[in-house]
């Protein structure tokens, strides 16, 4: 099959039923994904972008054939990832953030030898391949340790390594950059960028704006199990145009506040970010508006620190997006 | 010849992981001495000193069981809490190729059990090692342990299914060893169990291990032994493909 697109969803929906208790059961049905269409090109770097539990990685499971839709298709290189599930397991990678999906009483040699075998890597390939990856994610040298002794960004490195084994021509990348240090995470955008220059397509799920920015092709941003909206990044960012945004560091912003600068006339988005004892908070308002004089009005009483006014961020305008959802 | 190697690969690898466990060494220290004992004092009880190593040989067989059950169900489970069950299913491979390895893992580890027991009941309880037919108990303890390994492969695939698989695990351990004779003879059970003994594997295996210490002929009970345990394997290969399949639709191969 020699499709144009290397992945293709139409109409993905996804629905858990769950049940709790034995003798009065109680079950719930939760509408994860509510219809997603989306076209990734090959060779494309694709972010889907989103808040927690607005569908990504039930999005993702779906397209790696780990979870059945409860409607809709999708296609991996033109095989269907429910009919024809070994044809698409043999062309996708999938690597997630965190610490599990290792075997820590291994060491990393061990786990890359027992994946290449699973992931049917030719035997006589075997040694070079993963010899070739430990260089690449920078644990050569390191191989033979127990995994348990790794750091996070050690582990999320064996794991891009693993991923890879068996050269995937699409690659999902589910928050591959969670909890890991800021050289860390250079480190592994230039590795994934580098994939994606070499003709492997990538859909990467991430909570970070500027890694999203500065890696994909096009950003869906999916929020409520829909897709908000899609575009280039430089797209995305013009849904906040027209708009300025003012950033407050404060201590302590009660609710009653928050609710006021939200009726404040020009204000369009606020949003308030907990940074440790540190609150940022974000009023976004019409372009031609200046709202800071009252936003520190409405904050009087409350200790503050830096106060700025900007343009809006890819950020802001995914922020917009999310809040209209 | 790909499929042989990557079920030895497999099932090296899993064994390595699983003996790293300080609490798998820790049990596996532990309850032989405690089968071991169990069964010097009731077969002292029973007036039956001259059968004290056919009971530690059950007692061991005892210990390969309860290996191949927690770990078959404890493994699936291990898998879901480590995240590399979804991983493993992921490869693009039979399922039976990815789960078998695990359970064969399981049964080979267990072997353990079965001679730290005989061990213990000769350190401290000064039981004689004196087996009818030497070469034909290894066969018999091979066939064992390939026997329940795969018998395992039957329990796993429906650990894949469930979310609490351990749940499943614990109910089952003692009625099986006592079904199978492992320590106690069938012949005492109730005669309705007869038709569930003769179809174990566990219960043909025990009785080769048997017959290997005390004098009978081992073969027969071996070949049995395989036999039941090669459809058990058909069987489960099947059903971990059937429920693979509703794993992915009910969405529990992962822990949330």
């Amino acid at each position: 099959m020699d499709s144009e697109y290397a992945i293709e969803a139409e109409g993905l929906r996804r629905v858990y039923r769950t049940r709790t208790g034995w003798i009065r059961p109680r079950r719930e049905t939760v509408e994860a994904v509510r219809g997603v269409d989306l076209t990734v090109r090959r060779g494309e770097l694709f972010g889907l972008l989103g808040p927690n539990g607005a569908g990504k990685t039930t999005t993702i499971k779906m397209l790696n054939t780990l979870l059945i839709p409860t409607a809709g298709t999708a296609r991996i290189r033109g095989f269907d990832v429910v009919r024809e599930t070994r044809e698409v397991r043999r062309r996708i990678g999938y690597v997630f953030g965190g610490d599990r999906g290792l075997y820590d009483r291994l060491s990393a040699l061990d786990n890359l030898r027992y994946f290449a075998e699973l992931y049917a890597v030719p035997a006589r390939e075997q040694r070079h391949r993963i010899a070739e990856l430990l260089e690449l994610v920078g644990l050569t040298g390191r191989e033979r340790e127990r995994v348990e002794g790794y750091s996070r960004g050690m582990r999320q490195r064996l794991h891009i390594a693993r991923g890879l084994l068996h050269r995937p021509e699409v690659l999902f990348l589910d928050e591959p950059s969670i909890g890991v240090d800021p050289v860390a995470a250079r480190e592994l955008r230039r590795t994934v960028a580098d994939l994606a220059a070499n003709g492997t397509t990538v859909l990467l799920t991430t909570h970070y704006m500027a890694e999203a920015d500065e890696l994909c092709d096009r950003i869906a941003v999916i929020a409520d199990g829909r897709i908000q909206a899609l575009g280039t990044p430089a797209q995305l960012r013009r849904r906040a145009d027209g708009r300025r945004v003012v950033e407050v560091e404060a201590y302590g912003v009660p609710a009653t506040a928050l609710t006021a600068l939200r009726d404040l006339p020009g204000v369009r988005e606020t949003a308030l970010e907990e940074r440790g004892a540190l609150q940022l908070l974000t009023v976004q308002s019409d372009a031609g508006v200046d709202v800071q004089g009252d936003v520190l009005r409405e904050l009087a009483g409350v200790r503050l620190g830096r106060v700025n006014s900007r343009e809006p961020t890819l950020e802001d305008a995914y922020v917009a997006i999310v809040n209209a959802a | 010849m790909s499929a042989v190697r990557t079920l030895g690969i497999g099932t090296l690898m899993h064994a390595k992981h699983l003996s790293r466990s300080s609490f798998e060494i820790a049990l596996a220290l532990i309850i032989p001495l405690v089968q071991a004992t169990l069964a010097v004092y009731l077969f002292r009880a029973g007036d039956e000193p001259h059968r004290l190593l056919e009971a530690a040989v059950g007692a061991g067989l005892m210990g390969v069981w309860s290996s191949v059950l927690f770990g078959s169900g404890g493994a699936i489970q291990n898998q879901r809490w480590q995240g590399t069950l979804e991983m493993i299913m992921l490869a693009p491979r039979r399922p039976v190729l990815v789960v078998l390895p695990i359970t064969a893992a399981t049964a080979l580890t267990g072997t353990y059990a079965l001679l730290a027991t005989l061990l213990w009941g000769r350190l401290i309880y000064g039981i004689r090692l004196d087996f009818a037919h030497p070469l034909r108990f290894l066969a018999a303890a091979l066939a064992c342990v390939a026997g329940l390994g795969m018998f395992g492969l039957l329990l796993a695939s429906t650990f894949v299914l469930i979310r609490n698989a351990n749940a499943l695990a614990n109910p089952l351990d003692y009625p099986i060893w006592l079904l199978s004779g492992m320590l106690v003879p069938i012949s005492v059970l109730p005669s309705w169990t007869a038709p569930i003994a003769a179809v174990l594997p566990t219960t043909w295996g025990a009785r080769a291990l048997r017959e290997a210490t005390s004098g009978g002929p081992v073969w027969p009970s071996i070949g049995i032994c395989l036999a039941i345990s090669t459809a058990c394997l058909i069987l489960g290969a099947f059903l971990l493909t059937s429920f693979e399949r509703r794993a992915r639709a009910a969405g529990t191969l992962a822990l949330s």
